[in-house]
């Protein structure tokens, strides 16, 4: 009798079905495996992509022009946000150094933890995520709104391969730029650190820089310029392949352009505990 | 013995799907050289992609693209380069580079393909420039800053600049004022003339298709379901064409509201 009335009733009143059952166990293993499939079908599509960038990157024929052009939109305008990211940075682990030290009195040492924490990571991932955010979007929302418009189509029909002209320019400007941005970022992050010592904290300024200065070792900044060439591998990568398979208009390029700022960002974070693991190891 | 002629572009057997359904169901449809064809048809019928399909910007799931008898699917990245600087293509929207001045659209391919000195290139743009009626004067303004008509104008430019041997026309009148579309279907049917090229156009436009077709095809469910001398269009008993011409709403094609 009640079989009798759910299937009268349809599916949408009263419980389901007995015979169900084996289906609704299996449902979160299903949906794990779906989820599986769509990560590893994504994952080695932004592989094929990285390998078509990185061959066009790498062999002639080079757009110099474009590679400039890029040069100065990745790197010589982010100049002031690294800048003033930077600089607070510094500023704000100055003072927590200080404090936090000052509990088993080594206050003291704070120049120095200054200037490894911001040579080794904080530089390279600051600097990296303000790009991630100014740059990576901008690459994103640009090709993706000339792949809505055909640009993209009709600079193939141009005989122009839109892998050299639009995207390897980016991925070398922004591995070229990153590490440089990342230097000015020591620079000034430490700068930051040594403003809030010698101003609010009353040490010696040259007391400060002499400590930073003996302490630091080559590799403490070298490390930090590799993360970045990598970070700007990932950044300009995340861009260019979200803008470029953007679909649906505007909606499309308004999403590919979240995408790409999200993925580079964990990809950065990701990336940077890899490479801080291989490099503590040597 | 009647003399074979091969035809300049031939889509044989062409079936195309996307996720949804069939776009292209074996397409059969071939032009022969310095005849200007327009393929007519409703909204979603596959105009666009049998076009993007013979430029290869879209791969066919079957069937073969011939130029010259060549299937263009089987071609090397050299000789697929070599195969573009023959065509020459308007897009719907004009898809002028925002980024670039009216002159570096016009130049982009001498520019960046062929390796042209600027100068010179600048110097053949505005030569260009004249063809398509527009002055001097619009050479370095932005794409922004101009108008459909004349976007359409600088996109067609854009595309005879290489002296092609075929030329395709997606949609060369839409979002245009009647008087616009008029002189740009003129200046369309003079460049075919004047270059001797093939052409491929596909439009709902009737007014357009009558002035710019030798022949016409029409498209409908993936497939030709008329094809006739374009004279032929106010003629023909085919029901499609009847329905289409006479923008009835009843009839073999069914209105996708």
């Amino acid at each position: 009798m009640v079989a009798s009335a759910q299937v009268v009733d349809g599916p949408d009143s009263g419980p389901p079905a007995p015979a169900a059952w084996p289906d609704r166990l299996l449902s979160p293993f299903t949906a794990i495996g779906a989820g599986s499939i769509v990560a590893a079908a994504s994952i080695g599509r932004v592989a094929l992509f990285a390998a078509r960038a990185l061959r066009a990157a790498l062999t002639p024929r080079w757009y110099f022009g474009q590679i400039l052009r890029q040069l100065y939109a990745i790197g010589f305008l982010s100049l002031p946000v690294v800048g003033m990211t930077a600089v607070f940075t510094g500023a704000a682990l100055a003072l927590n150094i200080w404090t936090g030290g000052s509990r088993f009195n080594a206050e003291e040492a704070m120049p120095q933890i200054v200037a490894i924490g911001i040579t080794r990571e904080l530089g390279p991932v600051m600097a990296a995520l303000m790009l991630a955010g100014r740059v990576s979007a901008a690459i994103a929302s640009e090709i993706g709104a000339m792949k809505a418009t055909e640009q993209i189509d009709a600079m193939v029909t141009l005989s122009t391969d839109p892998y050299r002209y639009l995207i390897a320019p980016r991925l070398l400007a922004a591995v070229i730029m990153l590490p440089l941005l990342t230097l000015l970022a020591d620079i000034i992050g430490i700068g930051g650190g040594w403003l809030v010592g010698v101003r609010v904290l009353d040490m010696s300024p040259t007391i400060y820089i002499q400590n930073t200065w003996d302490f630091l070792q080559n590799w403490d900044v070298e490390s930090g310029l590799v993360k970045a060439a990598v970070f700007g591998f990932i950044v300009a990568l995340m861009g260019c392949y979200n803008g470029i398979t953007a679909k649906g208009g505007a909606r499309g390029v308004g999403r590919a352009t979240t995408q790409a700022v999200v993925s580079s960002a964990i990809l950065i974070l990701a990336a940077d505990y890899l490479l801080t693991s291989l490099f503590t190891r040597i | 013995m009647a003399e074979v002629i091969v035809p300049k572009l031939e889509w044989r057997d062409v079936s195309k799907r996307f996720d949804g359904p069939q776009v292209l169901a074996g397409l059969d449809l071939a032009v022969a050289p310095g005849r200007s064809l327009v393929i007519i048809g409703g909204s979603g019928q596959g105009k666009s992609v049998a076009i993007k399909i013979a430029l290869g910007l879209i791969p066919a799931d079957s069937g073969q693209v011939l130029i010259d008898g060549v299937d263009v699917a089987g071609l090397s990245a050299q000789d697929h380069a070599q195969f573009f600087a023959r065509v020459g293509m308007l897009f719907q929207g004009g898809a002028l580079f925002d980024s670039l001045s009216v002159w570096e659209n016009i130049a982009f391919r001498l520019i960046n393909a062929e390796r042209m000195p600027r100068r010179e290139a600048k110097a053949r743009a505005l030569e260009v420039l004249g063809l398509v009626r527009l002055g001097s004067h619009v050479a370095d303004l932005y794409p922004s800053e101009l108008s459909g008509g004349m976007q359409k104008r600088v996109g067609l430019a854009r595309a005879i600049i290489g002296n092609p041997e075929i030329l395709f026309f997606d949609e060369p009148t839409t979002g245009l004022d009647p008087i616009t579309a008029s002189a740009i279907n003129a200046l369309i049917r003079d460049r075919v003339s004047s270059l001797g090229c093939t052409a491929v156009s596909i439009t709902h436009d009737l007014a357009s298709a009558r002035t710019i077709a030798d022949e016409i095809a029409m498209l409908h469910q993936g497939r030709i379901v008329w094809r006739g001398d374009a004279h032929e269009l106010d003629t023909t008993d085919n029901p499609h064409i009847r329905q289409f011409v006479d923008g009835r709403a009843d009839g073999p094609i069914n209105a996708d509201v």
